[in-house]
């Protein structure tokens, strides 16, 4: 069985990907590289994670967190965390990371920060 | 017969986890492969169920072996198979102790970048420690006569 299951929606210009399962070293990380990768490729720049089917996180799937965000940012997009449960918002604050993030509890929120 | 119900303040007190406990110990012996690091965690896993412990526990115990031995079959063993990563468990009095030993060259944990400092914030990699740090009481890294890191990390019961 897959680590992790990726799905997108679209939003207006935004696209939001659902993930369900973990991020961890090995497979879960390189799926989210790879459709980070692919959107960018597209042309699709406004970027939503959706990160509240995300039970397990580790420093591997944090790394791809940031690196995703980095290179979203380097297209001159955006990208945004949503949904966090309260395991990966601790993890995320240990690291301080919660202060390089933008996150959002509710997707009409975040969609809005877009516009 | 029913079981006698106890409900005045002479009850005896439940016993605590400590009082509970039953020192054991498992040991594992896996290959430098990224698999290994689930099959670590698997095996952490159903050792600290086994001896009861709570959620939260468990998740600090699992955090703590999925990122030590991602450390010594990334860093330490550098991905070559031939060489072991070596896991021993035990659960006694002291609290929860993992210990994890690499064939690797070896590295100086306190020259690892802090990545909580606002120029490592945007770094992919070196957070592993931190949380080994963070959700373990104790954490310390030895070098092995035999060659080698050793990691040794304790959670206080």
């Amino acid at each position: 069985m897959a680590d992790i299951n990726i799905s997108e929606r679209q939003a207006g210009d935004v696209t939001i990907l659902d993930l369900d399962g973990k991020v961890t070293i090995g497979e879960g990380s390189a799926a989210l590289r790879n459709a980070i990768r692919r959107l960018l490729g597209e042309g699709k720049n406004k970027i939503l994670l959706n990160l509240g089917g995300v039970g397990y996180i580790d420093s591997s799937g944090i790394g791809e967190l940031v690196s995703s965000f980095t290179a979203v940012n380097k297209e001159g997009g955006t990208l945004k965390l949503l949904n966090l449960t309260q395991k990966i918002q601790d993890l995320l604050a240990i690291t301080k990371l919660l202060t390089v993030f933008d996150v959002y509890d509710s997707e009409a929120d975040a969609l809005a920060s877009y516009s | 017969m029913n079981a006698a119900v106890c409900l005045d303040s002479k009850c005896p007190k439940p016993l605590t986890y400590k009082e509970k406990l039953v020192s054991k110990t498992k040991e594992l012996n896996l290959p430098s492969k990224i698999d290994s690091v689930d099959e670590a965690a698997i095996a952490a896993d159903k050792f600290a169920r086994e001896a009861g412990l709570s959620d939260e526990f468990i998740f600090a115990v699992d955090l703590a072996i999925r990122e030590s031995v991602a450390n010594a079959v990334k860093h330490g063993n550098k991905f070559d198979e031939t060489k072991k990563v070596e896991v021993g468990l035990s659960d006694s009095e002291n609290g929860f102790e993992i210990i994890v030993r690499d064939h690797g060259p070896g590295f100086a944990p306190d020259e690892i970048p802090d990545p909580t400092n606002p120029e490592n914030l945007l770094k992919t990699n070196g957070r592993g420690i931190l949380f080994m740090r963070s959700f373990m009481d104790e954490v310390e890294w030895t070098n092995h006569s035999g060659g080698g890191m050793v990691v040794r990390m304790l959670k206080k019961h």
